[in-house]
């Protein structure tokens, strides 16, 4: 059998019968629907990696205040106790008024 | 006023996802044909093209304009088509034992009286559907666009992105594998 000459004429048919370009009916609104899907998700996703971001911020400041609170030594001196302090203040006009004969 | 290509393209990327479906209208035809030359049945069809489609959005931003956006998307529809037929060589081992009965009787004919065997016989579209779904996915793309569509080698090395002689190599291998291919068919057939 002549393999060359075989190959040649199905060659041949296949060039013949070029497939048909048809396109389904709608197909571009369903493509469209499609890219609309996952162009929501998207905007969605950019949302939450930013609120991500935000949240893991918050939580590192925090972290670093409690730490600093923490970790910082207490000053105990009744000059700088800041609520006597504004008792004092606050009460300066009638102490003055009480040792006035 | 009819807007150009270009001024549509320019548009999709500012945003006006819209303007892209007249686009879609405009070269689906050519999308699907290319498509049909790779997958048999109506639904991989429509995936594939489908996909060139959501490929073709997305990367959008990589159209320079230097080339017409139709080759642009033909190189994308020929690599789609590739990886397709990568990822479906189930049909590549079986036998041609269960040949229908026309092309059976092409086949007897060739071998009979090759002239009286036309290539516009039905049996013979058949037949070479079934050669071309047993080769490898490299040899199937390279005897598609360089033997049927009658391709350059440039225009297949553009296609495809390989080297002009890596596709004279593939094409080379193809036709030997066609051929091999082939043989066993007779050998199925008549022993």
């Amino acid at each position: 059998m002549n393999l060359a000459e075989m190959q040649k004429k199905l060659i041949a048919a296949a060039r013949d019968n070029a497939p048909g370009d048809g396109v389904p009916y709608a197909f571009e609104k369903r493509v469209m629907a499609l890219l609309a899907a996952r162009v929501a998700p998207q905007n969605l996703d950019l949302w939450v990696c930013g609120l991500w971001r935000a949240a893991v911020s918050c939580v590192a400041v925090a972290l670093l205040c409690g730490a600093w609170a923490v970790f910082t030594p207490a000053i105990t001196t009744n000059s700088t106790d800041l609520s006597q302090d504004f008792e004092n203040t606050l009460l300066a006009s009638v102490d003055q008024g009480d040792q006035t004969p | 006023m009819e807007r150009t290509e270009a001024e549509m393209i320019a548009a999709v990327l500012k945003g006006d996802s819209a303007s892209f479906e007249p686009l879609i209208q405009k070269y689906s035809p050519r999308v699907f044909a290319t498509a049909r030359r790779y997958a048999r049945r109506e639904s991989e069809v429509e995936d594939i093209a489908q996909e060139v489609w959501l490929k073709a959005f997305e990367k959008l931003k990589s159209f320079r304009g230097e080339a017409p956006f139709e080759h642009w998307l033909m190189r994308m529809t020929v690599r789609t088509c590739y990886d397709f037929l990568r990822g479906h060589q189930r049909n590549r081992e079986s036998s041609f034992s269960d040949l229908s009965d026309p092309e059976s009787d092409w086949l007897e004919r060739f071998v009979t009286a090759p002239e009286t065997a036309g290539e516009s016989a039905a049996a013979a579209r058949l037949l070479v559907g079934r050669v071309l779904e047993r080769l490898s996915p490299q040899a199937r793309l390279v005897i598609t666009l360089l033997e049927i569509e009658d391709r350059s080698v440039r225009e297949i090395s553009a296609l495809t992105g390989w080297s002009v002689p890596l596709v004279k190599v593939r094409a080379f291998r193809a036709r030997a594998e066609m051929r091999k291919i082939l043989a066993k068919m007779s050998k199925d057939k008549y022993l």
